[in-house]
C-alpha cells in the first residue's frame, strides 16, 4: 500500500489508461502546458504528445470532438473546466453524445469521459463553484461518478475510461486542495461504476453523503458519537446508475434518512435519492427524509456568505439531532 | 475531369433513387402513413451524389434532419432502401430499429455517423471523426452536410477552427438552399458570398452550382484529394434548391410562386439527363430503365415496411446504453 493525493489519484488514473490503451485521449483547455488549470494531467503531454490536445475555449466542439472520434474508435476524455460550463455545451452533451446510440438503434457507442471541476468552499463566486448533479442525472444515456476519496477517483476514472458509454467525472476542487490522502494498492485497481461504499457504519441515521460532503459527514459522525448518535454515512460514489439497493438497505436498518448534498435543493441529487426512498421503501422509514442542501440561490463570492451556502457539519449535526427528537 | 460513363450513369442513377424515395415519403406522409416530421431534399440531390461518389466506404459523413440523400448515396446503389423506409414508418425492421426515424437516420457500417437535428453538432462530430482518422494515421475523410443556416450556429465556428487549427482531414459541405427553415441566409447574415466565412479560418472555400452534378463531383473529388494528403479542410458551399417546404405541409408564405418556379427549373435531374444524352453516353431508354428500376425498388422496399411488425414495447428501454 502506498498514499496517494486526489490530484495524484486523477493523474496517476488517467496516465495508466493511457498507457493501456494508444486510443485514449484528453482535449481541453489548458491540458498540454499546465496539464489542466488545476494540474491533474501534468506531464501527460510531455509522455503521449499528440494525444493531448488543446482545444482553446470550445466546449461545444471539444464535446462534439469527443462524441465524433468516441464513435470512430477512440477514448477520448474532454475536459470542461467547471460544472456550470456543462450549460455552455448542455445539448450537445444531451443529445449528440449520450442520446444518439439510442436513436442508432444500439448501432453505435460513444465511449467518451467528460470530466469536471465542481464544488465550492474558494471563493470562485457563482460561474465555478457549481455541482451539477441533479441537473445532469436527468440525461439518460450518461453515466455520473462524483468520488470522494483519492482511493475512489482512481478506480472510478480508470473504470469510466474504459467504460463504452459517456461518462461524467466530478471531481470537487476542494478535494483536489485538500490534503485528503488514501491507501492504495500497489498494483492496478478498479472500482465498478454504479456501486456505493459505506465509508461509516451507523445504527442511527443513514446520511447519504456526495464528493465533499463525505468528509464533512463523516466529520460530523464523530461529534455525534459523542453525543450518543451513530450515523452511517453511505457515499454513493456513482449517481447515475444509482446504487439504489446499498441506499435502501442502510435505511432498512437506521430507519431514518439525511441526504447531505452541496446543491441548491431543487431538482439536486438529493431529490431523486428522496423519491427513490419514499417510492420504494416508505415502509422502512421511521421518520420524514431530510435534506441538507445549499438554498436555492447562486453560489455568494464572500467567503462569509459562501460558508452559509454550503452544507457543512453543524447543519448535518442540526438535521440528525432534530431527527432523533 | 474524366469521370468516366459508369460513374455518371452511377450518379445519376443516385439521383433518380433518392428523388423516387423522397416522392414516395412526400406521398405517404400526405396520406397519414408517416408519423413526425418529414424534411425533404427534392432538388438537391446532386449533392450528396456528386460528393459520395467519391468517397470509401471507410469514409465518415454526418448529415442532418434533411439526410435521406445523404444516407442513401454514402450506402451506395447497392444499399437496400428497405430498412430505411421502415425506419421512417417506424417499423422494427427500421434501420435504427425504429429509434430514429426520418431526421435521426444513420448507419456506421456504412460510414453514416449521424444524422443531427440540433444544428452543428453534424459538424462537430465530423470533426471528432476526422481527428480520429489524423491520430490513427489513416487517409479517411469526414464530410459534414449542413446547410446555411448553420453557417450562424456557434457550432460551426468552433468546428471549422477545431478542423483548421488541427488541419484535419474534414469537408464542411453547406447546401445553401437559401432558407433556413423560413429564413434566407442573406437575411441572417451581412454575407453576399458564403464562402467569406471559410476565410475566418483560413480553410480553402469554394463556391459552386449546387445544381450541376458534375460541378460537385469535381469540387468534391478535388477536397477530397486535399484531406487524404493531409492538407486539411475544405468549405464547399452548393447553391442549391429546395423544391418543396422546410418540413412537408409547410405552406411556404415566405417565398413567391415565381420563386418556386424558378427553383423547379433548376432541378439536377432533368438537367444531367439531357447533357448525359447531348454527350451520347446513354441513350434514353437507358435512362428510362433506370427510372423504372427505381419505381421498382422503392415500391418494393415500401412493401417490406408496410409488411413489417411494429417494434416491441421492451424496445423502448434497450439500446440506452452499451
Amino acid at each position: 500500500m502506498r498514499e496517494i493525493t486526489y490530484l495524484k489519484a486523477i493523474n496517476e488514473a488517467v496516465d495508466e489508461e493511457m498507457a493501456r490503451d494508444p486510443a485514449v485521449i484528453v482535449m481541453g483547455q489548458d491540458v498540454k502546458k499546465w496539464g489542466a488549470p488545476l494540474g491533474e494531467f501534468k506531464g501527460l503531454f510531455e509522455k503521449y504528445g499528440d494525444r493531448v490536445l488543446d482545444t482553446g475555449i470550445s466546449e461545444t466542439a471539444m464535446v462534439g470532438a469527443a462524441a465524433g472520434s468516441a464513435a470512430t474508435g477512440m477514448r477520448p476524455i474532454v475536459h470542461i473546466m467547471f460544472g456550470e460550463f456543462l450549460g455552455v455545451c448542455m445539448s450537445d452533451i444531451r443529445c449528440a453524445l449520450t442520446k444518439t446510440r439510442y436513436m442508432t438503434g444500439g448501432k453505435t457507442k460513444f465511449p467518451a469521459t467528460i470530466m469536471t471541476y465542481t464544488g465550492g468552499g474558494r471563493s470562485a463566486a457563482g460561474e465555478h463553484s457549481a455541482c451539477p448533479y441533479g441537473l445532469m442525472m436527468a440525461t439518460p444515456g450518461l453515466k455520473i461518478v462524483a468520488p470522494a476519496t483519492p482511493y475512489d477517483a482512481k478506480g472510478l476514472i480508470k473504470s469510466a475510461i474504459r467504460e463504452d458509454n459517456p461518462v461524467q467525472v466530478f471531481y470537487h476542487v476542494g478535494l483536489i486542495f485538500s490534503k485528503v490522502i488514501s491507501k492504495i494498492p500497489e498494483e492496478e485497481y478498479t472500482i465498478p461504476i454504479g456501486e456505493a461504499d459505506i465509508k461509516r457504519e451507523g445504527s442511527d441515521v443513514t446520511v447519504v453523503a456526495i464528493g465533499l460532503m463525505v468528509h464533512r459527514a463523516l466529520a460530523a459522525a464523530d461529534k455525534l458519537q459523542e453525543k450518543g448518535i451513530s450515523i452511517e454515512v453511505v457515499d454513493p460514489r456513482t449517481l447515475a446508475p444509482l446504487d439504489k439497493q446499498t441506499i435502501i438497505s442502510s435505511v432498512g436498518k437506521t430507519g431514518k434518512l439525511v441526504i447531505m448534498d452541496e446543491e441548491p435543493k431543487t431538482e439536486s441529487a438529493s431529490s431523486e435519492i428522496a423519491a427513490i426512498v419514499a417510492e420504494e421503501a416508505f415502509d422502512l422509514l421511521k421518520a420524514p427524509v431530510k435534506r441538507v442542501c445549499a438554498p436555492d440561490t447562486p453560489i455568494p463570492f464572500s467567503p462569509a456568505l459562501e460558508k452559509v451556502w454550503m452544507p457543512d457539519e453543524e447543519n448535518l449535526i442540526e438535521a440528525v439531532t432534530e431527527l432523533m427528537g | 475531369m474524366d469521370i468516366g460513363k459508369e460513374r455518371l450513369l452511377d450518379m445519376y442513377r443516385m439521383m433518380v433513387r433518392i428523388r423516387t424515395f423522397e416522392e414516395q415519403l412526400a406521398k405517404d406522409f400526405a396520406d397519414g402513413k408517416i408519423p413526425g416530421f418529414l424534411h425533404l431534399s427534392v432538388g438537391q440531390e446532386a449533392n450528396p451524389a456528386g460528393m459520395c461518389a467519391n468517397l470509401r466506404a471507410d469514409d465518415i459523413i454526418t448529415t442532418t434532419h434533411r439526410g435521406h440523400g445523404h444516407v442513401i448515396a454514402k450506402g451506395g446503389n447497392r444499399y437496400s432502401l428497405a430498412p430505411l423506409i421502415a425506419e421512417i414508418y417506424g417499423k422494427k425492421t427500421g434501420l435504427n430499429k425504429g429509434k430514429a426515424g426520418s431526421q435521426h437516420l444513420s448507419d456506421l457500417d456504412v460510414g453514416v455517423l449521424v444524422a443531427e437535428g440540433i444544428q452543428g453538432t453534424a459538424l462537430t462530430l465530423a470533426v471528432g471523426a476526422a481527428l480520429t482518422a489524423k491520430l490513427k494515421g489513416t487517409d479517411q475523410v469526414a464530410v459534414a452536410f449542413i446547410g446555411d443556416g448553420t453557417l450562424n450556429t456557434g457550432r460551426f465556428h468552433e468546428g471549422m477552427n477545431m478542423a483548421s487549427a488541427w488541419k484535419l482531414p474534414l469537408i464542411c459541405y453547406v447546401e445553401n438552399n437559401l432558407y433556413a427553415e423560413s429564413t434566407s441566409i442573406y437575411d441572417s447574415t451581412n454575407l453576399t458570398d458564403l464562402t467569406d466565412r471559410a476565410a475566418a479560418f483560413n480553410v480553402p472555400g469554394v463556391s459552386i452550382d449546387g445544381n450541376d452534378v458534375i460541378a460537385v463531383y469535381e469540387a468534391a473529388a478535388e477536397a477530397v484529394a486535399r484531406a487524404r494528403k493531409g492538407k486539411g479542410a475544405t468549405f464547399i458551399e452548393a447553391k442549391t434548391c429546395r423544391q418543396r417546404g422546410h418540413f412537408e405541409g409547410d405552406p411556404q408564405v415566405y417565398r413567391t410562386r415565381e420563386q418556386r418556379d424558378e427553383c423547379l427549373k433548376m432541378d439536377p435531374i432533368p438537367r444531367f439527363r439531357t447533357k448525359l444524352i447531348e454527350i451520347g453516353a446513354f441513350t434514353e431508354q437507358e435512362i428510362d430503365r433506370i427510372h423504372q428500376e427505381a419505381l421498382t425498388e422503392v415500391a418494393e422496399a415500401v412493401k417490406f415496411a408496410l409488411e413489417s411488425p411494429e417494434p416491441s414495447p421492451e424496445e423502448v428501454l434497450t439500446d440506452v446504453y452499451a
